[in-house]
């Protein structure tokens, strides 16, 4: 044991000494830490391990059993020799590794007599971007790991990308190891003149630079007499005085996002909410969104009284002088500047789903408490975390991350996601497999979301429709290649059009030769492609027409999209269901033939799924009855209902 | 938990809270019908402490559960009315009616009492109810698996955890969608550790069970541990006699599984001076500790954090 190893039980003995002679003190002083968090980023070969076993042994009082057990499992299986390997307090997750245990964010908890810490620790190569997004999403602070004698390496880059990435301010760079390179400052200074023309290529602004060893306990507890050219702090000083991003927010502009209307009887009406910036106290004018609608807080209740201000990070309850409007999802903000209202942004997008990415698939978004439905174009581009390279992408597949355009369904309260995370982070989920698929960040909405106003027109569906007499409708035939889509939807257009009803058949003949010839058929393609017929059956039932589509429409969320542009009633799903055996037998187009035999790619059934409708209005099973039959039930069913509703 | 001055940053236990209060009103928002496990512990006083908090003035909109092996302190039970009453919660008691009818103790059955009356229990209770979302007291400390639990935890219609398929959880945004029939477990305390706890009831003045306080029982030493002889039920052997010691207790589970300790703490302050000068880990008093919730409370088993 060297020098620093000394300083640093003396620091777990004062510890000790406080809590034995003086408990009072001791918890009056821990009464008042401030809370750190923090991201270490690192692979194994880095000493990540052994630091972070490092902290917690210098940090918390041990137990002698657990202890004794450390030393003796440091000595049979650790890589120290006789010394204590700090690594296996860390990796006990070996353990959990056989058992099967995901291994992603992990996270542990120390303090000194300043501050507590929570350290997100992302030990996953594989899972790398995901795991370290999501650890570093709540960190105020990121350590980049650097092995004194192997410099800088992709990895390095890597991690200082994703840091940067997700906004976090403050970045140490902790050379490690110099144990190994002789504490040689020459070593030190040529990696830290290195990653500062990195860092200033991929814009970050500053960084922290120390040199350590987690091994030998150099500069992590106190300044070690090995490094007497570095006049920095030690590692735990920095992690101490550091300021934490819920105290920086207090400066900002009020933005309070709403989560709960507190109505415990009429003549109270408080609205619950963590506030993500600024302060406030009572008498200040605020702004509620999107409504606009100016107030001024009355009280700010807690259960241990009234508050006469509450900060950014406080969870609290307003009530306000005026009776206005607001609910779950609504920001209430400072009068004077409030946030933003759009629908359509630029934003990043860090997909963490094994299924790809669908441009124009509809997600889930939650951003704040809000909760709405969204739809991605394809990236602009995606980025190459290891080299920052901006590639063209369709697509993004698990652990990409790309720049695309995001459109929401109604206008959400926003702000840049570097201004604000919590106005500006979201997550999407998928609606059917209800995963969370992506975490983004909002960076600025694009001006036409702002411009894009609705023409009010004179002659509304209501008026094309009357004039047709009929109720406008989108029939939609899914099912199988060969199934009898088409067939049937020809019979059901032939009698309506019998019935003097105006319809018009959408299938692959006339939309993928003209509208849609651009695309093929991938599952992305595929998306969109139904994405269109949607758009375009819906601009045909405004018309008043009765629309027939024949698609095989694979997936039930791009059904479900359809469904959910029109009104109730309108959309009438028709599962035209052949089991695969008897379509396949069939193959009146020689299709699944080529499918089998490899010719053809992305063939529905095959090499492709297809999502069985869960809720169809109607299911016709083509192995009990004929086209005739299945033609006039669905007639019947068209043209029925009209005529109760008129 | 006030804060007074301008611009002085919140403690960390201000900030705890406040992120435990967060976790309890997205519930309260998202989901159908939760509810909100109380085991009567340290950690579900806390729990049910910052509930209050977070709804204050209205009741906590959620009813308090207890998965009950009818083994519990007398103690136990009075406090579990009393909190329910002052929190002006509704309390739903659950006993698995198959373990009683089969007499299931923790004397005759060993781990079958656990798996039955706990286990078993919650099942029955939450599909019973048919409650989407239920709070728990664990915390992340307690052993190194549960390190990287998510605070929104998923379990499938047949009350399975896939540790292997857990959702990323990123800032403050937790996904509460769900299939039919599957249910999340919360855990709003997750970041919290032991030393947090006992702290938090310090200063909030939490009411908690008497024995965790050192008082004067009648106990009986048995295979290293010490056990309370805490009602008629209790089964003597031979040459047993009750004796009374100045003794507490760090966790509470059924009464003849949990084991004492020898102590004078009888001051929130003493009961942490102790237990951050413990020098041998807890597992003095778990030789057969086969409860559930109690092994949930466990410390440093492993780890030593």
């Amino acid at each position: 044991m060297d020098s620093s190893e000394n300083i640093d039980s003396e620091t777990i003995y004062k510890t000790d000494a406080l809590i034995a002679e003086d408990i009072d003190a001791y918890l009056e002083a821990h009464q008042h830490k401030t809370m750190l968090h923090f991201i270490t980023c690192g692979s194994v070969d880095d000493g990540k391990s052994t630091l972070i076993g490092r902290l917690l042994y210098d940090s918390k009082m041990i137990f002698e059993d657990q202890l004794a057990t450390l030393e003796a499992d440091s000595k049979k299986v650790g890589t120290q020799g006789q010394e204590i390997d700090f690594a296996l307090l860390v990796d006990g997750l070996a353990a959990e590794r056989e058992q099967g245990i995901t291994i992603d964010v992990a996270y542990r908890f120390f303090a000194t007599e300043k501050r507590k810490f929570i350290v997100a620790d992302t030990p996953g190569h594989e899972q790398y971007t995901r795991n370290m997004v999501t650890g570093a999403s709540t960190a105020d602070l990121a350590i980049i790991l650097i092995d004194a004698r192997q410099g800088i390496l992709t990895q390095t880059r890597r991690h200082s990308y994703l840091a940067h990435l997700i906004g976090i301010k403050h970045l140490v760079v902790a050379v490690n190891k110099m144990d190994l390179v002789d504490y040689d400052q020459t070593v030190y200074d040529q990696i830290i003149a290195d990653y500062a023309a990195f860092a200033e290529e991929i814009g970050i602004e500053a960084f922290t630079p120390i040199p350590i060893s987690g091994l030998a306990g150099d500069n992590i507890t106190s300044k070690s007499t090995h490094t007497p050219w570095y006049d920095g702090p030690a590692l735990v000083e920095h992690l101490e005085n550091v300021e934490v991003m819920a105290t920086a927010n207090q400066a900002k502009p009020l933005r309070m996002t709403v989560q709960w209307v507190n109505r415990p009887n009429l003549d109270f009406r408080g609205f619950s909410g963590q506030i993500a910036s600024g302060t406030v106290r009572p008498g200040d004018e605020v702004r509620v969104l999107p409504s606009g609608k100016t107030s001024t807080v009355k009280r700010i209740v807690t259960m241990d009284g009234d508050l006469d201000e509450a900060v950014a990070g406080q969870s609290v309850t307003l009530t306000l002088a005026e009776e206005i409007d607001c609910s779950r999802g609504d920001v209430i903000a400072a009068a004077d500047a409030p946030p933003q209202v759009a629908d359509q942004f630029e934003s990043t997008i860090v997909w963490m789903d094994e299924a790809e990415l669908l441009p124009g698939r509809s997600y889930w978004m939650k951003i704040g408490t809000q909760f709405v439905s969204v739809t991605i174009q394809s990236p602009k581009y995606q980025v190459n975390v290891n080299n920052m390279e901006q590639l063209a992408a369709k697509t993004l597949e698990l652990n990409g991350i790309g720049v695309a355009e995001i459109a929401t369904d109604r206008p959400i309260i926003f702000e840049p996601y570097e201004d604000n995370r919590d106005l500006g982070g979201f997550i999407l989920i998928d609606k059917i497999s209800n995963a969370t698929v992506a975490a983004g960040m909002l960076h600025f909405c694009l001006r036409r979301s702002q411009n894009i106003h609705w023409q009010d027109v004179d002659i509304d569906r209501a008026a094309h429709a009357l004039q047709k007499r009929q109720q406008p409708r989108v029939v939609w035939f899914t099912g199988l290649s060969g199934s009898g889509k088409s067939t049937i939807a020809n019979m059901v257009e032939k009698r309506l059009h019998a019935l003097g009803k105006h319809s018009f058949l959408l299938d692959g003949d006339n939309v993928r030769h003209g509208l849609n010839k651009d695309l093929g058929f991938t599952d992305a393609d595929r998306v969109e492609n139904i994405r269109r017929i949607g758009e375009v059956a819906k601009l045909m039932a405004d018309a008043g027409l009765i629309v027939l589509t024949a698609f095989i429409s694979p997936f039930r969320a791009e059904r479900q999209l359809v469904r959910s542009m029109l009104p109730e009633d309108e959309f009438i799903e028709i599962f035209v269901d052949t089991p695969l055996a008897v379509a396949e037998e069939r193959d009146v187009k020689g299709l699944y033939k080529k499918a089998r035999a490899g010719e053809l790619k992305n063939f529905t059934g095959i090499d492709s799924d297809y999502e069985t409708p869960e809720n169809a209005e109607m299911r016709i099973d083509t192995t009990k009855m004929s086209p005739e039959e299945a033609a006039e039930i669905i007639v019947d069913k068209i043209v029925g209902s009209w005529s109760y509703t008129i | 938990m006030q804060h007074s001055a301008t611009a002085t940053p919140l403690t960390h236990l201000q900030r705890l809270e406040s992120e435990a209060i967060h976790i309890m009103r997205e519930v309260a928002a998202e989901a159908e019908n939760p509810v909100m496990l109380y085991s009567v512990g340290k950690d579900s006083a806390v729990m049910l402490h910052v509930a209050k908090k977070a709804f204050f003035p209205s009741p906590p909109p959620f009813p308090l559960l207890h998965v009950d092996t009818t083994w519990k302190f007398q103690e136990m039970y009075r406090m579990r009315e009393k909190a329910a009453k002052d929190a002006g919660m509704e309390l739903l008691i659950h006993q698995n009616p198959e373990a009683k009818e089969r007499g299931i103790n923790p004397f005759d059955h060993g781990a079958v009492h656990t798996d039955m009356w706990k286990t078993q229990g919650l099942k029955q209770a939450l599909d019973h109810y048919g409650f989407d979302a239920a709070f728990g007291g664990a915390r992340r400390d307690e052993e190194k698996s549960r390190a990287k639990e998510r605070i929104f935890s998923f379990r499938s219609a047949n009350h399975r955890w896939d540790p292997k398929n857990q959702r990323p959880e990123l800032w403050k945004l937790y996904n509460t969608q769900k299939a039919k029939g599957e249910s999340i477990r919360v855990f709003p305390l997750s970041n919290w550790t032991e030393l947090d706890i006992w702290q938090y009831i310090h200063l909030e003045n939490i009411d908690i069970v008497p024995l965790y306080f050192s008082a004067p029982r009648p106990t009986v030493e048995r295979d290293g541990m010490l056990l309370m002889v805490d009602d008629e039920r209790f089964r003597f052997e031979e040459g047993e006699e009750p004796v009374e010691r100045s003794i507490r207790f760090r966790t509470l589970g059924c009464y003849p599984l949990t084991g004492a300790v020898e102590s004078e703490a009888t001051t929130l302050p003493q009961i942490i001076q102790e237990m951050l000068l413990t020098t041998t880990s807890e597992r003095q008093g778990r030789a057969i500790d086969h409860d559930q919730a109690a092994s949930m409370e466990k410390k440093k088993q492993e780890g030593y954090f």
